[in-house]
């Protein structure tokens, strides 16, 4: 970074620290033997698991399992989601900070059932907190927690929680 | 060889597994995960000219380590948890290795559980993703 473009002042508001533990609207999407294919594809997965239905039944599965950081692929919908990372916008907790830059932070799941495709899930997000950091090669700089729950609607059952850290600067 | 939780020993490394993604690789990915920030595939992005190219997603990092521990389990159990942070940024057409070894190995209510360190690695032996796992053997 050359650092034009850091943001030499940055205080968090009132009306940021409201956006905190307010969840998101549910929305829904689906798990698809394509959408796990196209997933396990992208990572660059050669296991035949991911993408031949025949052998995720050898191997236990009820269909395509989701490879395990599967989850935060989105169900794109046009005007409702965003155009760059695809997820949802609607209703969606944000955080109007005016910062150009964005890095991703970190990324856990937490998994307590096995999803595949054909299951259809629930899912709600929240910010659970916000902190401002400063480093020499970004200068001030928002680092954002997301929880997002995602509940299989078949079973009602949470199947993976995944907290997220996104940094601003 | 067969990974059963009794040979498992706390120490040991599990099977490293190379990456070395091309943009091609990346678009692949960001068609596959959804990530369409142009920071992973326009070198003419206002922040890929910034840092002199365009960087591998984190995510895709995220997914890799998660591909090594579902090659290391080879479906004879769960990834119960699984996270990492961005520590470092990764270029494509660069050698990345996603490295991993045994922590620890407890039972808890019937469950064989391991915890697994995971990282990857550049070339220069940086790891640029720390992160954990912990898997739930079924042998």
């Amino acid at each position: 970074m050359k650092g034009q473009n850091m943001a030499k002042e940055f205080e968090l508001t009132e009306e940021m620290q409201a956006q905190v533990d307010k969840e998101s609207p549910a929305w829904t999407f689906e798990l698809t033997t394509t959408s796990v294919r196209a997933f396990a594809r992208g990572v660059g997965y050669t296991d035949p698991v991911y993408f031949d239905v025949e052998a995720a039944k050898a191997a236990g599965y009820r269909s395509l399992p989701a490879p395990p950081t599967y989850l935060g692929t989105p169900v794109f919908i046009p005007g409702r989601s965003s155009d760059t990372f695809s997820g949802p916008s609607e209703g969606q907790p944000s955080i109007n900070h005016g910062l150009p830059n964005v890095l991703d932070g970190g990324t856990e799941t937490e998994y307590r059932e096995t999803l595949c495709a054909g299951d259809t899930v629930s899912v709600t997000t929240k910010i659970t907190s916000l902190e401002v950091k400063e480093s020499k090669s970004t200068g001030k700089m928002l680092i954002t927690t997301t929880e997002t729950v995602y509940k299989n609607q078949a079973t009602e059952n949470v199947a993976a929680v995944q907290r997220s850290q996104v940094i601003t600067f | 060889m067969s990974l059963t939780w009794d040979s498992l020993e706390e120490g040991s490394e599990i099977p490293e597994l190379n990456k070395n993604p091309g943009v091609t690789q990346l678009v692949k990915y960001a068609a596959g995960g959804g990530d369409f920030n142009p920071l992973h595939h326009d070198y003419g992005f206002p922040q890929a000219k910034e840092i002199g190219s365009i960087i591998i997603h984190g995510r895709f990092k995220y997914a890799a380590l998660g591909e090594l521990v579902s090659n290391w389990l080879g479906h004879k159990g769960f990834v119960r948890k699984i996270g990492c942070q961005y520590r470092g940024m990764d270029m494509p057409d660069q050698p990345i290795v996603c490295r991993g070894k045994v922590l620890r190995k407890w039972e808890e209510s019937d469950e064989k559980l391991v915890e697994l360190e995971i990282w990857t690695e550049n070339s220069e032996g940086k790891k640029t993703t720390p992160g954990s796992a912990i898997v739930v053997l079924n042998t």
